[in-house]
């Protein structure tokens, strides 16, 4: 039962490309609908509010995954996200308001953008990653709400950011369609990265840093390798983020952005990619949907926050992940027994 | 071969270990006998280097321990089991086992040889390998963080109190585990608290006392010893 021969690994090998094969064809079926729903105009004059909807929900998906890496399953709790992204903004609208006139087409651009916004968010997270890994727990939260307020009096200051001004004329980049697919990416790599060698040990790490480091595992070195890859996609989300509101101001990367990021991701389930998809979805798409309740909304949104913490306490998803192909299996009735290399699907609710 | 040499460890301004001069030679058993809060755990976790000693020398054949980082060791073949079972919870027991032997990438072969040999002695946690490790029992939790150390196929083990909390019963077969390890040729230093247990079982012992080695010697003669009888076993 132990011995993993030859004809069982690959087996194992191609039940996995299955399973991300259907991921893929059931995201690209969610898309088309989608697409279809909009282009056919189904909304009448909404269709453009739906489609804002859906790209604030899109980023914040990438956000509160990439600090599901971070709290869920690394350990370690940050309320500073929201300065990741705010470096990611602003450095990829230094970047296109610096190519503005120079005829890149807008696709090239906004891919120079995310990959500029993520890898100037990525530095800032090895920056900051390196002295304050060396703290845990509590310690640690109040570094990075110290360090996301630093980068919000700085941007404040700063002449190149607009200086404490709303930094306005951005190039209106993001488009639902493209963010759409970013985000797929970046989930999946996410999800990759999550499920790989590397992600096993930042979990050891997270149940147990002394018999990890035991194990022979660098400990400081994989906590900061993730600390860096959550900022990366941090950055990403942010420039995803300033290109399609066009106008950003540093106030706006505020203690209370950073916790809001922090509530999606407890309420989707720490420890849950598949959770943080649909907790971040819903919950960025339901004070839209509580609109009519006008000045109540809040309310309502707290009322459903505490409605979730008190019946499940985990959150949504717990430490479970969402598997297409074994919801497949279990339709067909088969054994699920087989380890069928489960992956999310990122399309669900938006 | 594993030798301290006038070491010193010193938590902020409280001196917790004094000069302390010890040596562990291949194939031995060596016991590290002493009261709660007298440092053992000091000691052992000065030698990993997950606590800096403020002066002296360890070195473990020829590799100066003082300068090694604590992850490193398992790949020279020291493995160290912390007290207090510090296993895993949220993964399961096949898992913990795998992570044992982390340190030798992707190595499948090896793997499953020390799979199959842990599995082999341990035929609770076969039983169990699809369980989450923290669910296991106390006893059980401690032969998985032994099993785990195994499977970094180690030269040497460094036991912190694998007794602790353990019914007679378990410490018996903990014991008897620590027996199994050694015949396979693997060096053991052991820090207990039950000091006729470990000093039963080892060639040499050292006692320690707030922070100082006051005794050490053959194990059976300190079993015999009037300051170590009235001290540790209550005679």
């Amino acid at each position: 039962m132990f011995k993993c021969g030859r004809s069982n690994r690959m087996k194992k090998i191609e039940s996995k490309k299955v399973a991300y094969l259907l991921n893929f064809i059931a995201i690209c079926i969610f898309f088309g609908i989608l697409m279809i729903l909009f282009k056919k105009e189904v909304f009448g004059s909404r269709t453009s509010y739906f489609q804002g909807i859906c790209t604030t929900a899109c980023y914040t998906i990438i956000m509160v995954a990439s600090l599901n890496l971070l709290t869920g399953f690394m350990g370690e709790f940050s309320l500073g996200h929201a300065g990741f992204m705010s470096v990611g903004a602003f450095s990829s609208a230094i970047l296109t308001n610096y190519l503005a006139e120079s005829g890149i087409p807008s696709f090239v651009l906004f891919l120079m953008c995310l990959l500029v916004g993520g890898i100037a968010a990525g530095i800032t997270g090895i920056a900051v990653g390196v002295p304050a890994l060396r703290l845990r727990g509590d310690y640690l939260c109040i570094v990075t709400v110290a360090f996301a307020e630093i980068i919000r009096v700085a941007f404040c200051n700063f002449k190149i950011t607009g200086g404490g001004k709303t930094m306005s004329g951005i190039t209106r980049l993001s488009n639902f369609y493209w963010v759409f697919w970013v985000m797929v990416i970046c989930v999946t790599i996410m999800y990759m990265y999550v499920r790989s060698r590397y992600g096993r040990t930042v979990m050891a790490i997270r149940e147990d840093y002394i018999a990890a480091s035991a194990s022979g595992i660098n400990v400081t070195y994989y906590k900061v390798l993730t600390f860096t890859i959550s900022a990366f996609f941090a950055g990403i989300a942010g420039a995803i983020y300033a290109h399609y509101m066009t106008a950003i101001i540093p106030t706006n990367f505020n203690f209370n952005y950073s916790a809001e990021f922090l509530t999606e991701v407890i309420i989707g389930g720490t420890g849950s990619l598949t959770g943080s998809v649909i907790g971040a979805a819903f919950l960025s798409a339901l004070p839209e949907l509580m609109r009519q309740f006008s000045n109540y909304r809040m309310l309502a949104y707290s009322i459903v926050l505490v409605l979730v913490m008190i019946f499940k306490p985990s959150g949504i998803f717990g430490t479970y992940e969402f598997s297409l192909v074994r919801v497949i299996n279990r339709l067909l009735g088969k054994s699920t027994t087989g380890s069928t290399a489960s992956k999310k699907t990122v399309q669900e609710v938006e | 071969m594993l030798e301290l040499k006038d070491v010193n460890v010193s938590y902020g301004a409280i001196h917790a270990i004094h000069d302390a001069s010890l040596t562990v030679q291949d194939g031995e058993i060596v016991s590290l006998i002493g009261a709660n809060g007298a440092g053992k755990t000091t000691i052992l976790h000065t030698i990993t280097g997950l606590k800096e000693a403020t002066s002296g020398s360890i070195r473990y054949n020829d590799l100066d321990l003082r300068a090694t980082d604590a992850s490193k060791l398992i790949s020279y073949g020291i493995a160290h089991v912390p007290e207090g079972r510090h296993i895993f919870p949220g993964m399961t027991v096949l898992e913990n086992l795998e992570m044992g032997a982390y340190s030798q990438g992707k190595n499948t072969e090896l793997l499953e040889k020390n799979k199959a040999l842990v599995f082999e002695r341990f035929p609770r946690l076969k039983e169990r390998y699809r369980q989450l490790a923290g669910t296991l029992s106390g006893g059980e939790q401690q032969m998985l963080a032994m099993g785990r150390a195994l499977m970094g196929n180690p030269k040497i083990l460094l036991l912190d109190e694998p007794s602790m909390g353990l019914s007679p019963l378990l410490v018996k077969e903990i014991f008897s585990i620590i027996k199994y390890c050694h015949e396979m040729g693997i060096t053991i230093l052991l820090v207990e608290q039950n000091a006729k247990m470990a000093l039963g079982i080892a060639d040499r012992a050292y006692v320690l006392e707030t922070g100082n080695i006051t005794i050490s010697g053959d194990a059976k003669e300190l079993l015999a010893d009037e300051r170590v009888k009235k001290a540790y076993l209550g005679q």
